[in-house]
C-alpha cells in the first residue's frame, strides 16, 4: 500500500449512461477500518459508484486510489483485495453452501483453500448444513452466506449494497454487530442503507442524489451543517394543523412522528415568525435538535428542486 | 483480453461449477442427450422422401389382357398398391379430393381396339399432386414403365406396336447412395440439426440466465476475466456437442447402418469448428436476450431458416438463387455438406476444404460482433 492514509480517496468521479450523468463529480475519502455510510434516494447512483470502485463499471471521468491501487488502471489488483456484496442475492441457488463457497475460493486463488472454506463454514455454523442448496435458505442465511462469500479471500475493503433489505431485525443487528467487528480489525466498509438507525451506525456518512454529493461527515457534522431548525408539536387534532402550517414561508418540511409533529425549516427566524399564530392554547411547541432522518429529507427535497 | 493474463486455474473452477449445474439440471441434461437421441430415431425411421406403395384407385372400362397387364406392371413397380375400383369417373374425383387415393389409373372404353389399330390411346393417370415430392417418382415408374410394360402380350403381328428402342443406351450410376435410402442423407444431416439446436439454444440460456439471476455481477466483481468466464461456460458444452456427435454416429452405424465410407476422426476435429461457430451464435444472443424466454425465441429465429434453407429438409439447388446465398452464409449448409461428404462419399481433407473456410468466416464475424456486444452490456 502506498503511504496515504486514506483507504479510498477519489476525486471527480463521473459516470454517464448516454446523456444521463448518473454520478456527478464525486469525490470521496475513506479512511482504513472504518465504516463509511452511503445514503441517498433510489436510484441516485450509489450502486453505480460502488460498480466503479470495484471494477465493474468504467468511470468516465475522475481520478484517485483504492486501496493504494490507481482506481482507473489497476482495476484487477483491487478487485483482488475488495469484496463487493450486491444488492440481491448473487451465488448459485443450485450449487450447495460449500460449493459455492469453494467455487469463490478458486476464483480468488486462495493458496490454503479447503482451510479457508472450512473457517468459513464454521464461522457461519452451517458446519452441518454445507451439503444444502444455497436456493432453499432463508433470506436472513443467505445474507449471511454471501457477507462469509465476500469475505473469504480477506479483503481490505468491503462493499455493501443495500445488504439488510428484506432481513429481520434480529439477523440485522447481527449483521452490525459483525460489521463493526470487522472494522475493528481494519476492514473498510463501504455501506449503502436506505435505514436512518443504519446510517447512524456508521462511523461516516455521505449523502447523494441524482448524482451530487450533497452532504458528509459524521452524524452530527452532517446535521449541523444542514442547519436546520425543528420545532416538537403536542396537541389535538395535529393532521388538521399540518395541513394549516404545511406551505407556509419558512415552513419545509411537516412530518408525523407517532403522536407529534416535526415543524422544520432552515430559516429559524422566518420559521418562528410562521408558526408563531398557531403557538397558542392546545399546542405545546418545543425546539428540538434535529435528527437524521430530517436532514436528509429536506436535502432531497432540496436537490429535487436544484437538479432534477 | 491478453493471453498471459488467462489464468487456467480460475478457469477450471468455472468449468467445474458448470459441470455441477449441469449434472443437478437433470431435465436439461436429459434434453441435451436424450433428445437428439429420440429424434434421431424418430426421424431416422419416419422420414422418407421416396415413398412406395401408394393408394391407387383403377377404373378399367375396357377388361382386356392388355388392361390387365398394365395394372400388374404398376403394382409390380412396388410404387402404387391399387385399393379401390371405382364405378366412375364422378367416384375417382371423390376419392382424390377426400385423400383416400393418391392415384387414379382410368382406362378408357376403347382402349384395346385403338391399341390394336396403332391409334396410340390416351391411358389417363390422375395424381393428388399437393406434396409434389410424394408423386414425383411414382410419377417417373410410369414413364418408364409405359414403353416397355405391354411387350409382352405385344407378340407376334402386334410386335410392331412395341415402342422403338431409343437410339442410344443410357447408363445411369447412382453414386454414394444407390438404393436412395432416405436415411443414408437424413442421419447424418441431423447430427449437424442437432448440434445446431442444442448448441444456439444452451450456450445462450447459460449466459442469460447468469445474468437474469445477478450471479455474472458477482462473478465479474471477482478477479475472473470476461475471457475466462465466456470459455469456462462453453467449454462443457462442447463437451455435450461431441457426445451428441458420438451417439449419432454410433446410431448411424449399428441402428440405420449407415456406410461410413470416410473417416471418423476427421469428422470428429472438423466438427469442432462447427461447434464452436454455433456456440459464437449463441453468446451473441445472449448479449443482445434480456431474458431467458427472448434468448430462445431468437435460437429460433436462427434455427428455422437453418433447418430449411440449408439442404436438409429440401434439397439445395431446388432453391432460387437468392436462397442459395442465404443459404450459403449459414453453417449448417456447409457442415452438411461436410458431413455428408466424409461419410458417404469417402471425401479427404481438401475435398471439404470449401466448406470449411465459411464456417470459419462465420464464426469469425460472429465473435467480433459477440465480443463487441459483450464489452458494451459490462458498462
Amino acid at each position: 500500500m502506498s503511504a496515504s492514509e486514506f483507504a479510498i480517496d477519489v476525486r471527480s468521479v463521473t459516470k454517464k449512461f448516454d446523456d444521463r450523468t448518473v454520478v456527478n463529480d464525486i469525490a470521496m475519502q475513506v479512511r482504513p477500518g472504518e465504516i463509511y455510510g452511503f445514503l441517498g434516494p433510489n436510484g441516485s447512483g450509489k450502486t453505480t459508484f460502488l460498480r466503479m470502485l470495484c471494477g465493474l463499471l468504467t468511470p468516465d471521468g475522475g481520478s484517485g486510489q483504492c486501496l493504494g491501487f490507481d482506481f482507473r488502471r489497476d482495476t484487477p489488483e483491487i478487485k483482488k483485495r475488495v469484496g463487493y456484496m450486491t444488492q440481491r442475492f448473487s451465488f448459485y441457488e443450485d450449487l450447495t453452501i460449500e460449493e459455492n463457497l469453494g467455487f469463490i475460493a478458486k476464483l480468488y486463488e486462495i493458496p490454503e483453500r479447503k482451510t479457508a472454506v472450512e473457517k468459513s463454514l464454521e464461522r457461519l455454523g452451517m458446519v452441518e448444513r454445507r451439503r444444502q442448496l444455497a436456493g432453499t435458505l432463508s433470506g436472513g442465511w443467505k445474507q449471511r452466506l454471501a457477507l462469509s462469500a465476500c469475505l473469504i479471500h480477506e479483503p481490505q475493503l468491503l462493499l455493501l449494497d443495500e445488504p439488510t433489505a428484506g432481513v429481520d431485525p434480529k439477523a440485522r443487528r447481527d449483521f452490525w454487530e459483525e460489521i463493526h467487528k470487522l472494522a475493528a480489525d481494519g476492514l473498510t466498509v463501504l455501506i449503502t442503507t436506505h435505514y436512518m438507525d443504519e446510517a447512524v451506525r456508521c462511523h461516516r456518512l455521505a449523502y447523494i442524489a441524482y448524482g451530487n454529493l450533497l452532504a458528509r461527515g459524521s452524524v452530527d457534522e452532517v446535521v449541523k451543517t444542514a442547519n436546520l431548525t425543528t420545532w416538537e408539536v403536542t396537541g389535538p387534532e395535529l393532521p388538521v394543523l399540518a395541513e394549516k402550517i404545511r406551505g407556509q414561508p419558512g415552513v419545509e418540511q411537516v412530518v408525523a412522528f407517532g403522536t407529534t409533529l416535526h415543524v422544520s425549516g432552515r430559516d429559524a427566524a422566518q420559521l418562528r415568525e410562521s408558526v408563531s399564530p398557531w403557538m397558542t392554547g392546545a399546542y405545546r411547541w418545543q425546539q428540538i435538535e434535529s435528527g437524521l432522518e430530517d436532514v436528509f429529507i429536506s436535502l432531497m427535497e432540496t436537490a429535487r428542486d436544484n437538479f432534477s | 483480453m491478453k493471453l498471459r493474463e488467462f489464468n487456467w486455474r480460475r478457469f477450471w473452477a468455472i468449468v467445474v461449477k458448470e459441470f455441477i449445474q449441469m449434472r443437478r439440471d437433470r431435465l436439461t441434461f436429459g434434453m441435451m442427450v436424450g433428445i437428439p437421441l429420440l429424434q434421431l430415431v424418430l426421424f431416422g425411421y419416419a422420414i422418407n422422401s421416396d415413398p412406395k406403395h401408394l393408394p391407387t384407385a383403377v377404373y378399367s372400362a375396357d377388361n382386356s389382357v392388355f388392361a390387365r397387364t398394365l395394372v400388374w406392371g404398376l403394382r409390380n413397380s412396388s410404387y402404387f398398391d391399387v385399393v379401390r375400383e371405382p364405378k366412375n369417373e364422378a367416384e375417382i374425383q371423390k376419392m382424390l379430393a377426400r385423400g383416400t387415393v393418391q392415384f387414379a389409373v382410368d382406362i378408357p372404353v376403347d382402349f384395346t381396339r385403338k391399341l390394336l389399330r396403332g391409334e396410340k390411346p390416351d391411358l389417363l393417370l390422375e395424381a393428388d399432386a399437393t406434396d409434389p415430392s410424394a408423386v414425383g417418382y411414382a410419377i417417373a415408374a410410369v414413364n418408364q414403365l409405359s414403353t416397355t410394360v405391354l411387350n409382352r402380350d405385344l407378340t407376334g403381328s402386334l410386335e410392331d406396336l412395341r415402342g422403338a428402342p431409343p437410339p442410344f443406351n443410357l447408363v445411369v450410376h447412382q453414386h454414394y447412395n444407390p438404393e436412395n435410402n432416405t436415411q443414408y442423407n437424413i442421419v447424418p444431416g441431423l447430427m449437424g440439426v442437432m448440434l445446431t439446436m442444442t448448441m444456439i439454444i444452451i450456450t445462450a440460456l447459460a449466459i442469460t440466465r447468469e445474468r437474469e439471476r445477478g450471479t455474472m455481477e458477482n462473478l465479474l466483481s471477482t478477479p475472473a476475466r470476461p475471457g475466462e468466464v465466456m470459455i469456462g461456460k462453453i467449454v462443457p458444452y462442447i463437451t455435450v456437442g461431441y457426445i451428441q456427435i458420438f451417439l449419432i454416429l454410433l446410431a448411424a452405424r449399428y441402428l440405420f447402418h449407415v456406410p461410413i465410407v470416410g473417416s471418423v476422426p476427421l469428422l470428429v476435429v472438423l466438427a469442432f469448428l462447427f461447434i464452436v461457430a454455433n456456440l459464437a451464435v449463441g453468446i451473441t444472443f445472449s448479449t443482445i436476450a434480456r431474458n431467458q424466454l427472448q434468448a430462445v425465441q431468437m435460437a429460433f429465429f436462427f434455427f428455422l431458416p437453418s433447418l430449411l434453407l440449408s439442404g436438409y429438409m429440401f434439397p439445395f439447388r431446388g432453391m432460387p438463387d437468392w436462397a442459395q446465398d442465404v443459404g450459403e452464409v449459414l453453417p449448417l449448409t456447409h457442415f452438411l455438406r461436410v458431413v455428408r461428404g466424409i461419410l458417404l462419399k469417402g471425401n479427404g481433407f481438401m475435398d471439404v476444404m470449401p466448406d470449411l473456410w465459411p464456417i470459419a468466416l462465420f464464426l469469425v464475424v460472429m465473435l467480433t460482433v459477440g465480443i463487441k456486444r459483450y464489452r458494451q452490456t459490462l458498462d
